[in-house]
């Protein structure tokens, strides 16, 4: 069966690695070099862009003419790349801290069961992102499921106005990419061997300890490809702070798309994705080479 | 009810590795995660037009869905986009990740990683448009293949990602014994390996398929005619205002993958204990 | 495996569906929920030709998957400033629409629009203006002048909600603070820009979706409106007045026209043509309630269309079509609304 597989371990890499070249390569590397390229390019005044080279778009990531023609800092856009990062890094430490505990649980049940609640919890998002986002402002909004009750039993006099607020989108983020936290981290957890945990309480670590030295070093690569699977599309979420948070800041999503529709400005929207994209890479490499180190040291030790 | 006078709940021994309050969190999680989808079905019965303004109790917009050949087309589009690039994303990914997690260290690895993640990282917009005028440069206009083809592309970085989670510093001493055993590699692999990587294969085809399901740019943009997916015919529903006909169609599908999950436990279950008679 | 293979042959199945360019075909790209299913079937009968309708959100996805060349389609429906864009990237074609048959039934208002003054390209599908409605039960104003959405009372405040996207917002900007469309000027720009920054402190949410929703359930007491949407939120029951500004609205055309890369552009013609019919046209206005372009429609209307207030404005009302602003005028407008959404 396994004849025609090549025989050197070099040869097999590549052989199991080239699908994944072959599918991302051509239609995911090629279009973003075009992408770059475009971003270094004039745009076209009515979308598109002009063959003729230019820096105007990462120039206007920092820079703007004000009135008087005068070329100023800036600081509009990378405020909101800033805005970005915090509200997806709020949105991963909820989604954490509230997922963790639940892939755990998950773990601690009979096999059979395991496979289960995996699929309860993604059943829901089988359903229509924007059905699902239209049911949070039916429970959160004025006279809604959670305010009517409420106000019937006389516990408030007015809405709570939880709508449209930096709340309602943390609710809906979190909402939106539980299921990216929780299921990486289970696949991590799963292979946990639980005897392990009892080798530790036996040598007087106490229940905390059994977590944080144990359990959660051992999951560790869950945890990180739960985080990275739920912080980068927060990034780019632009419907839950739009329709819960009542758009009224513009976040990087919405930047990018509003670059490529309203504004028409392939280019800027080229290079915002640029930017966005370095800042992601940059962040990995960090994280990486932290790891490494980490991995040195207790390599020594 | 019984009354006993046995020690309280709380000062029972709980098995090592056990947490208190792990299953009530669990129970607030799953009233979190299904709230929405509760408030969601109650709607898909409003018999008024507006999807947020209840109006009374009907049945009429899953009459309108079920005569509503446009929308049975999308959903229909949808779900053969998910199967299919689930698929294939899921093998891509699998068979990636081996490589990665168990093929030691080599030149490439980390930019073999940042080119499987790569699709992660681009905005939507960015990769919609993107690869719409790829698509356009080399001339592929293939309907329906057009969509797969991309959802294959983005689905493989989330497929991938649980898989190479479940991989790592998981040991190879079984495969080793199966070897020893005089297995070929392929039975190895097949009874071995894969069942080992099952929890990740099942939680990265479980992502690919909810985020294909759900995608809505990259869709609309590089979709040829007649490639209108679920999705794209809900946003684009917006400018009219949402009606509840949505929500019934999405408790339709709801019910069925019920149906499907239900009958699947069941049937595994049975084998399970017949096997063990 | 095998099932593997199934799903394969099943996919590769659509695809070949996809491939195949029979003759008799025709495939619209509209707006969701714009083309009724029984309009099409009556055409399907009448003309023998089978036809095909996907859908897209707005006008700028429409231009940007035009743009980067996606072909396909033999009919598109785009507003009346996206027209001369298209025409000028040469992504759609001339096809006489003043030479069909039913050009006729063409209201003489209509018939030589600036957009397209020689109506080479484009034939009718839906007009409509945008404007602002309130919730009649909790508001005490009654929607006479721009002034009360831009510059609100202390009753609306939180309460207000706004368009996400500039266009339009700006445009009706333009009408109350007396400044020319798609001006070039910063210093009027500033004025706008300063007027949509205080007008932020009354804003609830920047919304283009949930409008009807937001004055039913009373989250919101004014909220910027499309005419037709505005209806059909008024027909659930909901207190929603829209409102009639003395200053005068903005107002929009969508047409249809033909791709430069439409295969079965005769197709397109005749589908023109049966859509210039009073009795088809409406059974679409009848259907989406906005406002046609054809003589003898009003003849076939229910009563209640008849008389919505929606789509029978005062006789005095002034109705601004936007034109296609220049590029420095549209990134004016853009610099505003980015400064808006700090």
């Amino acid at each position: 069966m396994s004849d025609w597989l090549p025989r050197s371990a070099a040869g097999r890499r590549w052989l199991g690695l080239a699908p994944s070249y072959f599918v991302i390569g051509i239609f995911m590397l090629v279009p973003m070099i075009i992408m770059g390229v475009f971003s270094f390019l004039e745009p076209n005044p009515y979308g598109g862009v002009k063959p003729v080279g230019s820096m105007a778009a990462y120039v206007k990531l920092f820079f703007e003419y004000d009135l008087e023609d005068q070329l100023v800092f800036n600081p509009g856009y990378i405020n909101i790349i800033f805005r970005s990062f915090q509200l997806s890094f709020g949105a991963t430490l909820l989604c954490l801290v509230f997922g963790f505990p639940v892939a755990y649980y998950i773990t601690l049940q009979p096999e059979n069961r395991r496979n289960f609640y995996i699929y309860l919890v993604t059943i829901p998002f089988w359903t229509n992102l924007l059905i699902r986002t239209f049911a949070w402002i039916i429970i959160l909004g004025r006279g809604g499921v959670i305010e009517t009750p409420l106000l019937a039993a006389g516990i408030i006099e007015d809405s709570l106005r939880m709508m449209y607020t930096d709340g309602a989108i943390a609710i809906g983020l979190t909402y939106s990419y539980l299921p990216l936290m929780v299921l990486p981290i289970y696949a991590s957890l799963e292979k946990l061997d639980f005897r392990l945990l009892e080798a530790a309480s036996d040598l007087y670590a106490n229940r905390l300890e059994v977590m944080t030295r144990v359990v959660i070093p051992l999951c560790k690569p869950g945890i990180i490809a739960g985080c990275i699977l739920v912080f980068i599309p927060c990034l780019g979420a632009f419907i839950a702070p739009n329709l819960l948070g009542g758009g009224k800041k513009l976040m990087l999503g919405s930047l990018v798309q509003f670059q490529f529709a309203s504004a028409r400005n392939w280019p800027f929207g080229a290079a915002l994705s640029m930017l966005l994209l370095s800042a992601v890479v940059i962040m990995l490499i960090f994280y990486a080479r932290a790891a490494k180190k980490r991995a040195a040291m207790e390599g020594d030790g | 009810m019984q009354k006993s006078s046995s020690p309280r709940k709380s000062k029972k021994i709980l098995p090592v590795g056990h947490y208190r309050g792990l299953g009530g969190w669990t129970v607030f999680f799953f009233i979190f995660l299904y709230l929405p989808i509760v408030v969601l079905i109650f709607y898909s019965f409003n018999a008024n037009r507006m999807v947020m303004n209840w109006g009374g109790f009907g049945f009429e917009w899953y009459l309108k869905a079920f005569q509503n050949e446009d929308i049975q087309k999308a959903v229909w589009n949808s779900l053969i986009v998910a199967t299919v690039s689930t698929i294939f994303a899921t093998a891509i990914a699998t068979i990636g990740a081996l490589v990665l997690a168990r093929g030691g260290n080599f030149r490439g690895k980390t930019v073999s990683l940042g080119l499987i993640t790569l699709p992660l990282m681009v905005p939507e917009i960015v990769t919609a448009v993107a690869v719409l005028i790829f698509f356009s440069a080399i001339g592929m206009n293939w309907g329906l293949g057009n969509v797969i083809i991309a959802h294959i592309t983005f689905c493989i970085p989330f497929a991938f990602m649980p898989i190479r989670a479940r991989l790592e510093g998981m040991d190879t001493s079984l495969e080793q014994a199966a070897r020893d055993l005089y297995a070929s590699e392929w039975e190895t692999f097949r009874y071995v390996t894969v069942p080992l990587l099952m929890p990740g294969i099942v939680a990265g085809a479980m992502l690919a398929f909810v985020i294909s399901m759900d995608d809505f740019i990259i869709t609309l943009m590089v979709g040829g005619a007649g490639s209108t997916t679920l999705p794209v015919y809900i946003y684009s529903m917006i400018r009219r205002g949402l009606t509840p006909e949505i929500n019934a169609v999405s408790t339709v599908l709801l019910l069925v993958s019920i149906g499907i999950v239900t009958a699947y436990w069941v049937v595994s279950k049975k084998s399970q204990t017949d096997t063990v008679h | 495996m095998k099932r593997v293979l199934t799903i394969f042959a099943a996919a590769t199945a659509m695809l070949t569906v996809g491939l195949a360019k029979a003759e008799g075909e025709l495939f619209i790209y509209n707006w969701t929920e714009y083309t009724p299913p029984e309009l099409i079937a009556k055409f399907e009968k009448e003309s023998g030709i089978k036809v095909s309708v996907d859908t897209y959100d707005s006008n700028e996805t429409l231009l940007a998957k035009l743009q980067a060349g996606a072909t396909g389609y033999d009919i598109v429906v785009p507003s009346q400033n996206f027209v001369p864009i298209l025409v000028r990237e040469g992504l759609i074609q001339k096809v006489g629409v003043h030479s069909l048959p039913n050009y006729k039934n063409l209201e003489d208002r209509w018939k030589k629009p600036e957009w397209d003054p020689e109506q080479e390209y484009t034939g009718p599908w839906q007009w409509g203006t945008t404007s602002f409605s309130y919730n009649s039960e909790l508001y005490s104003g009654k929607g006479a002048s721009l002034k009360e959405f831009f510059e609100p009372n202390d009753q609306v405040k939180g309460r207000l909600s706004v368009f996400q996207t500039p266009d339009e917002v700006v445009s009706l900007a333009n009408i109350y603070l007396g400044i020319p469309f798609c001006s070039e000027d910063a210093k009027q720009m500033k004025k706008i820009q300063d007027m949509l920054v205080r007008q932020k402190e009354y804003v609830v949410a920047y919304n283009s979706e949930t409008m009807s929703d937001l004055l039913a359930s009373g989250e919101a007491i004014i909220t910027n409106h499309w005419s037709g949407f505005s209806r059909l939120g008024r027909l659930t029951g909901a207190p929603i007045v829209y409102a009639y500004p003395k200053e005068g609205v903005v107002g929009w055309y969508d047409s249809m026209v033909v791709p430069t890369s439409a295969k079965n552009v005769e197709n397109a013609k005749k589908f023109m043509n049966f859509m210039m019919d009073p009795v088809n046209m409406a059974m679409l206005t009848e259907n989406q309630g906005y406002g046609d372009a054809v003589k003898g429609t009003a003849q076939y209307y229910s009563d209640e269309l008849k008389s919505a207030p929606e789509i029978n404005p005062p006789a005095d009302l002034k109705v601004f079509f936007a034109p296609t602003c220049s590029p420095k005028a549209q990134s004016l407008i853009d610099k505003v609304w980015t400064k808006v959404m700090q």
